[in-house]
């Protein structure tokens, strides 16, 4: 054998020439019955206990929700709520009485939860200016803020339709007489504080036009201490949504009524939108949901019965 | 003093060619120079004077790009946005700019840029490749003669101008079409390699006028001033008509003067010439054209899928805009805002409820960007890129390498890779095709008795088919494989060694060999290692001259005046040499069939030793010469039945007597006559003397077949691939060709269709031209219905129904290809599983081959090597060249270039599968992954009051088709096998998949973009339910538009990941890397975009970081979804591998049962294709194939 025959082969051995020849070492895995079953199988143990889990987690939270918009407008407004809504000349006070059904573990979660409201529609989302909550007026190019950019030739701090349009509902909570301690701060995410709305941007000409929105905001706090302003600012992803407003960091016993006194400013009545507040403890997995559980659990059993199918046709129809 | 003495050396070998010897007569043609189209004056050795100057003839320098510097830029840009799909993106790009969008501008300009950016990038490359090939060809250096110091002087090929006198040595290559003024050979000839021109090996003879073939020094040529009047610059190779004024004199020029670009000067020391034509007016340039271009069944299909996923975007996008409409218009009742958010009243056209219809339209065309996610913008770029990269391994698979000429296989274009796969035709040709077209010397018979031991392939053959035991089971060609010689493979100890003078007739066997040894044209050439190598004009003379030489008659010096030969010596035994003046050459022709020389032996003996074809030589036989008449005829009937060419071998010894002396002198007379009837003269000359022969024997050469042609051609056949053989054989070769090469089989049963009746024979006759071709076309028709009824009865009573070869010859083809018969022919050809159609033109090659692929309107292949194949190569599907002897005009033409026939089976059984079931695959794979992203965005818009929000960050999307899933789809078009090489020869049924196109149907198709649209449901609905609603942490934080956004993301490039490892069965490193690199570069984007400031990144803000990495419901979200989205088709794959598998599933269970080995070496796999295991399972193959006949008889009826 000469040298250059013995230099072919060892060429042949290199990872290189057999990639060339499509002759790497691979993997083949072939679906034969044995994998089928065996994967089918698997994937069910593993889905129903995961489902099980799930769902036991999400029935370990207790939530307490009250829809409120359509009883808080008073009897007699009750035919045209949306001029009631917007008349700032009748009191907006609204009492609830929600009844504590089971032991709720601090800290209890408020939210309030809106319906059939597009805040994620494109002309909505899109009004608004980062940059400006971030410089404040030392930023111009607002004009993503239409049709909230300026007032009186003023430009607004912070402009824009969401900013524009912000939740002004307020509630108190009081259990037997005394009032419930409710922290609002560390309500939005920190990030959010900390780098998307300036520690130095106060509101500036805001609500300040012949048509107002919604909120207002004191101006002599930051935006980034505005967390209510954060947290609506934070789109939702679907119509119906719930937005964190504070914590009760008290437990609350069976049977408890927590009485709500709220001011029910916001409009929802022109688009026919629900309010509601929720109450919630939560779980390592978050709030109430058993969606996960039974979707993990259905997932789980039918591969199961897939299982079980292949299997009786498979020794049905020997090969 | 160098130069005198090569002159002297040289040899006046126009002599020789005596025959050949061209004068141009001035034609008709040459009456129209100075008009129109022969309008091109040169003045000779003055290219700076004023007249050349003023014609303004372009310069030599030669520009073979598409694009220039200058040109590139828009020249390419338009190319790209000829596509449609490209079109759009276009639009969408220049709309983006505008309020319309729904996402940023630089989010969608980027991927476009990317995508088009690489196709360029592509081009580019190409294109400078192309220009640095012109540039080394621009920059060659040939000798330019300077008036000024009389001397010849280097220059580049670019700055020679037209009227330039040059001087190119042996081997050069001319730099220009040039006139052949004179050269190192004193009568002014010399020899041309035109291979690159029109692929023909043997060198051609050019002659230069014999007014200049006496300029020989550089004095002489100063002097030298002429002016050529020619045809103006064209495409024929074969014509030139002009004529030179030199010394008041005008002398018409022909061909025969020309020497023209890419042609190779050869066994003459230099000549010189003057430049005619240059750069892009030479005949070579004029005569390159684009090939035409071919697009794929499956590229012509997918632009109808991209057809179909526009038709889906527009409708997409229409019930988005109307929706979206009717929302928007109610948002004012009265004076009433509804969605007061929104702010109706201060609005913009885009969103106006009073002119809602206005807005709806407006949104439509957001809606056609948006989901523009629904069209793959990616998807012809990666195809391209997927396409090369596959053609990079055809190129380099050793397996389909040839050793022996040193050539890979060659992709020449790389866009009908998977056209491979799908092959239901094959239209071969056969010399040089399934013939090496190099012949050997196998047997001969001299003096009544037969020598030569080996059996050729189609006796073989043949004995195989009669059911004899062969003796000797080893073809020939592996015995003795060291000592062999080309050209030569006669065995007979009689012989060899000298035996032969043992021989009863050893007189006779002596004369025979010498016959070979000196009745020839072909030129000796002494290599460096001392062997003596012959340059013939074909390969059958090369043969006779090697033969002699290996049976001790070596021919090793030709000069103008003698032959020299090395003989032995009966009386010493040693080998002596022997002189032959040479004094007359009769040359072949086509028409002669014959040729002679004339020679004086060193005995004095006057000789005409003659060849000839075997009807020629019998009827110029003396009557003393006929002794072995009636045995050599026997014996050339037996050679041809086995596929040899035979040649007669005869001689005559001529008195020197006043009789020769006479006709040597009306024949010298005639040869130097000027006029138009000299050939004529010349051969009435020639005849004159070739008579009274006596026979000595004759030679019989074999066009050997390629090697593994029978193999390779029955594993074509299992694969249940139709062959057709075109060939300009005799129908008896062809048949036994047919035998030798496995097309016709044992327990196959022939059809016949010809026009050998001795009624038409009768008719043509009597030269009735009419009624010959009515008889014609009435027997050809009632043929094709006998034919047609044999196979029906066949198909009902046989038991399996056999095969069928179907053999019609050149004549009846015409009429069966006629517009009344060709659809009656067809069906019957389509029923037959070989068609072998001898003595065909190439023009009928090209026109059967066109009929074959309309009639089936499937796939067809033409494989051919020559330069009369060219015409099918293009007409077909895919033309593959082989290349061979032949030259590269076949392979110039072809699309793919194999150096073996063999070659092909890989080419087709492996590359051809994988690469369609890649392509296939992929495609299929692209709008699955694109339908479910697109149909997400959707489903979230129906959540979003169809506003044209989109569910994802601008960048998100925009990474999508070009970072999350484009590497894995690509994996899957270059590496993805299905089986393993081995596998794909060893059950060759597989191939069938392609011919059937069940991998890219309509129904596959459709089912893929289903699966899409049920994966995006999944994805959607499921993530919204679990995810919204409640707060996702334990923090009690809910999740937000980003949040849905990235988890809904994570899903989709999980899930489309996933499905691509569920489809593919072949995992190397490679595949893990892209696929599961492909979703953690997901997690990796995300994290690096996320911690960019809040500004760039907006939504994606520390969204992995902060939101949803810490939330477990984000993980087992994901699991729930990807597990879902992949149960639907796991579960179809499951049941369908177990209960309908596909050929190519079967092939894997048996494998994964250990019933195939999977491991072997590539080497052995070319080696030796057949292996024990095949027989095994051959009985399987033989079910399989039962089903698969069953099948498509099904669809029929």
């Amino acid at each position: 054998m000469t040298d250059t025959d013995q230099e072919r082969d060892r060429n042949k051995e290199t990872a290189f020439y057999k990639f060339t020849q499509q002759t790497l070492p691979a993997c083949k895995p072939v679906l034969t019955p044995a994998w089928v079953i065996t994967i089918f199988l698997f994937t069910g143990c593993i889905f129903i206990p995961v489902g099980l889990v799930t769902l036991r987690a999400s029935r370990s939270v207790v939530e307490i929700v009250d829809r409120y918009d359509a009883e808080c407008v008073p009897e007699p407004f009750r035919i045209d709520k949306v001029s009631y809504v917007q008349d700032d000349s009748i009191p907006k006070n609204c009492s609830r009485f929600l009844k504590v059904h089971k032991y709720m573990k601090a800290p209890i979660y408020i939210y309030y939860q809106l319906d059939n409201y597009y805040q994620n529609h494109r002309r909505y989302v899109k009004s608004r200016s980062d940059q400006q909550l971030l410089h404040g007026r030392k930023y111009h190019g607002t004009s993503s803020c239409q049709p909230v950019e300026f007032n009186n030739d003023h430009a607004i701090v912070p402009c824009g339709l969401v900013a524009w349009s912000l939740f002004n509902d307020t509630f108190k909570f009081i259990r037997e007489r005394a009032e419930l301690k409710v922290n609002r701060k560390n309500i939005a995410w920190k990030s959010d504080r900390d780098h998307k709305f300036g520690k130095k941007v106060y509101p500036y000409n805001f609500q300040n036009g012949t048509l107002i929105g919604g909120g207002k905001l004191n101006p002599r706090i930051p935006l980034s201490d505005q967390e209510d302003l954060i947290v609506w600012m934070r789109i939702s992803a679907l119509p119906s949504f719930r937005k964190l407003y504070g914590r009760i960091e008290e437990d609350l016993d069976v049977d408890d009524v927590v009485v709500v006194h709220l001011m029910n400013n916001y409009n929802t009545y022109s688009f026919s939108g629900k309010k509601k507040l929720v109450l919630s403890t939560s779980s390592w997995l978050g709030g109430k949901n058993d969606f996960l559980g039974l979707a993990y659990v259905f997932v789980g059993s039918s591969s199961l019965i897939l299982a079980l199918v292949f299997m009786l046709l498979h020794l049905r129809y020997r090969r | 003093m160098e130069m005198t003495r090569v002159r002297k050396r040289s040899i006046h070998l126009s002599k020789l060619y005596s025959l050949a010897c061209f004068r141009p007569t001035p034609t008709d043609e040459h009456a129209q120079i100075g008009q129109k189209g022969y309008s091109r004056v040169v003045y000779c050795n003055e290219p700076d004077c004023q007249e050349q100057i003023r014609l303004n003839y372009r310069g030599n320098y030669v520009s073979t790009t598409k694009y220039t510097a200058v040109n590139f830029i828009p020249k390419s840009l338009f190319e790209q946005f000829r596509r449609v799909a490209n079109i759009y993106f276009l639009v969408a790009a220049c709309v983006s700019f505008s309020p319309l969008a729904p996402y940023s501008a630089p989010s969608l300009l980027v991927p476009l840029i990317v995508v088009i950016g690489a196709t360029m990038a592509k081009e580019g490359v190409e294109d400078w490749r192309r220009r640095l090939q012109d540039v080394e060809a621009n920059n060659r250096k040939v000798e330019v003669y300077d008036k000024r110091s009389c001397s010849f002087r280097e220059s580049k090929w670019k700055n020679l101008r037209v009227g330039d006198l040059v001087k190119v040595h042996k081997d050069e290559y001319f730099p220009a079409d040039i006139l052949l003024l004179s050269s190192s050979y004193e009568d002014g000839v010399c020899y041309v390699d035109t291979m690159n021109l029109d692929g023909e090996t043997n060198l051609k003879l050019k002659h230069a006028l014999e007014v200049t073939s006496s300029l020989h020094d550089a004095e002489m040529l100063k002097e030298f001033r002429a002016v050529i009047k020619c045809e103006d610059p064209n495409e024929h190779l074969y014509s030139f008509v002009g004529t030179l004024h030199y010394d008041c004199q005008q002398y018409p020029l022909a061909l025969q003067q020309i020497l023209l670009r890419d042609s190779k000067l050869k066994n003459t020391d230099y000549i010189y010439g003057v430049v005619i034509f240059t750069g892009h007016d030479t005949k070579v340039m004029q005569n390159a054209t684009d090939p035409p271009s071919k697009r794929t069944r499956i590229e012509r299909r997918m632009d109808k899928i991209v057809y179909v996923l526009f038709s889906t975007l527009i409708l997409v996008s229409f019930i988005g805009s109307l929706f979206f409409g009717i929302e928007t218009k109610k948002d004012i009742s009265g004076a009433n805002y509804r969605r007061w958010y929104l702010r109706s009243d201060k609005t913009t056209v885009f969103y106006d409820p009073r002119r809602a219809s206005l807005s709806g339209f407006f949104h439509f065309l957001t809606g056609l960007m948006l989901y523009g996610y629904l069209i793959p913008i990616s998807l012809y770029v990666s195809i391209e890129i997927v396409k090369v990269l596959q053609s990079i391994f055809i190129n380099q698979d050793r397996a389909m390498y040839d050793e022996e000429t040193d050539r890979p296989a060659h992709a020449r274009t790389s866009n009908l890779n998977e056209e491979l796969g799908q092959v239901s035709t094959i239209l071969s040709d056969k010399t040089g095709t399934l013939t090496c077209n190099s012949m050997e010397f196998v047997k001969c018979s001299i003096a009544g008795t037969a020598y030569g031991r080996g059996m050729t392939e189609v006796e073989i053959a043949l004995a195989r088919k009669r059911g004899e035991r062969l003796p000797e089971p080893m073809p020939i060609d592996d015995v003795d494989s060291g000592t062999s010689v080309k050209g030569f493979n006669f065995r007979d100890e009689r012989i060899m060694n000298g035996q032969w003078v043992k021989e009863p007739h050893s007189d006779v066997i002596q004369k025979f060999f010498r016959v070979l040894a000196t009745c020839h044209t072909a030129v000796p050439e002494k290599t460096e290692s001392g062997e003596i190598v012959y340059e013939a004009e074909s390969p059958d003379e090369a043969a006779f001259v090697i033969a002699a030489k290996e049976v001790g008659f070596q021919f090793f010096v030709r000069n103008q005046t003698s032959i020299k030969l090395h003989e032995l010596d009966l009386v010493s035994g040693k080998s002596v040499e022997r002189v032959y003046k040479l004094l007359h050459v009769l040359e072949f022709s086509s028409a002669r069939k014959r040729m002679s020389v004339i020679v004086r032996n060193p005995e004095n003996q006057l000789l005409l030793l003659a060849k000839g074809a075997d009807s020629v030589i019998f009827e110029r036989l003396a009557k003393h010469g006929r002794a072995f008449e009636a045995q050599t005829k026997e014996h050339i009937d037996r050679y041809s039945e086995a596929g040899l060419r035979t040649l007669a071998i005869a001689y005559r010894e001529l008195d020197d007597d006043d009789e020769y002396r006479l006709w040597e002198e009306e024949f010298m007379k005639a040869k130097t006559y000027l006029t138009a009837d000299q050939d004529v003269l010349v051969d009435e000359l020639a005849d004159r003397i070739e008579r009274d022969l006596i026979l000595l024997g004759a030679t019989a050469v074999e066009d050997k077949l390629q090697k593994g042609v029978p193999d390779c051609i029955d594993k074509l056949a299992k694969a249940r691939i139709r062959i057709w053989v075109l060939t300009g054989d005799k129908k008896g070769t062809a048949i036994n060709i047919g035998y030798a090469c496995s097309l016709l089989r044992h327990g196959m049963k022939q059809i016949v269709i010809t026009l050998e009746s001795p009624e038409i024979e009768a008719l043509e006759k009597r030269g009735d031209k009419e009624a010959t071709a009515k008889a014609s076309l009435a027997s050809v028709a009632q043929q094709i219905c006998d034919g047609k009824s044999q196979v029906a009865r066949e198909l009902l009573t046989g038991e399996p129904p056999a095969e069928f070869g179907l053999i019609i010859d050149g004549k009846s083809l015409t009429f069966a290809l006629d517009k009344s018969l060709v659809n009656r022919f067809m069906d019957l050809a389509m029923d037959c599983a070989t068609v072998i159609c001898c003595r065909s033109s190439p023009k009928q090659k090209a026109l059967v081959t066109r009929q074959v692929k309309s009639v089936t309107s499937k796939t067809t292949l033409a494989i051919g090597d020559g330069a009369n194949d060219v015409g099918m190569l293009q007409e077909a599907d895919i033309g593959v060249g082989i290349s061979g002897v032949e030259g590269m005009q076949a392979v110039m033409a072809s699309d793919f270039s194999i150096g073996q026939f063999r070659f092909l089976e890989r080419l087709l059984l492996v590359h051809g599968h994988w690469c369609y079931r890649r392509i296939a695959m992929m495609i299929c794979y692209f709008f699955y992954k694109n339908i479910t992203f697109g149909f997400t965005l959707f489903w979230f818009e129906a959540y979003a009051s169809f506003s044209g929000q989109p569910a994802y960050n601008d960048w998100y999307m925009s990474c999508y088709n070009v970072f999350f899933t484009s590497l894995p789809v690509i994996a899957l078009g270059v590496f993805d096998q299905d089986v393993s090489a081995r596998l794909c020869l060893k059950h060759p049924l597989l191939y069938q998949e392609g011919v059937q196109d069940i991998l890219f149907n309509w129904l596959r198709i459709l089912g893929w973009m289903f699966n899409g649209v049920l994966s995006s449901i999944i994805i959607f609905f499921l993530t919204t339910n679990s995810i919204t609603g409640q707060a996702f942490r334990r923090d009690g934080q809910v999740a937000d538009y980003a949040v849905l956004g990235v988890t809904m993301y994570t899903c989709v490039v999980w899930a489309v990941n996933c499905q691509m490892a569920l489809s593919i069965n072949y995992f190397t490193w490679i595949q893990h890397l892209f696929i599961w690199g492909s979703i953690a570069l997901w997690y990796i984007f995300l994290m690096v975009y996320g911690s960019l400031p809040p500004t760039l990144s907006t939504t994606a803000y520390k969204v992995l970081v902060e939101a949803c990495a810490p939330s477990v419901l984000y993980w087992i979200t994901t699991l729930l979804v990807v597990i879902s989205t992949l149960l639907p088709l796991f579960s179809y794959r499951a049941f369908q591998i177990r209960f309908r598998p596909m050929e190519h599933d079967r092939i894997q269970i048996l494998r994964s049962e250990g019933l195939e080995q999977e491991h072997d070496t590539a080497q052995r796999l070319s080696e030796s294709p057949e292996s024990p295991e095949t027989r095994i399972s051959s009985d399987l193959i033989s079910i399989r194939i039962d089903n698969l006949r069953a099948s498509p008889r099904r669809k029929n009826s």
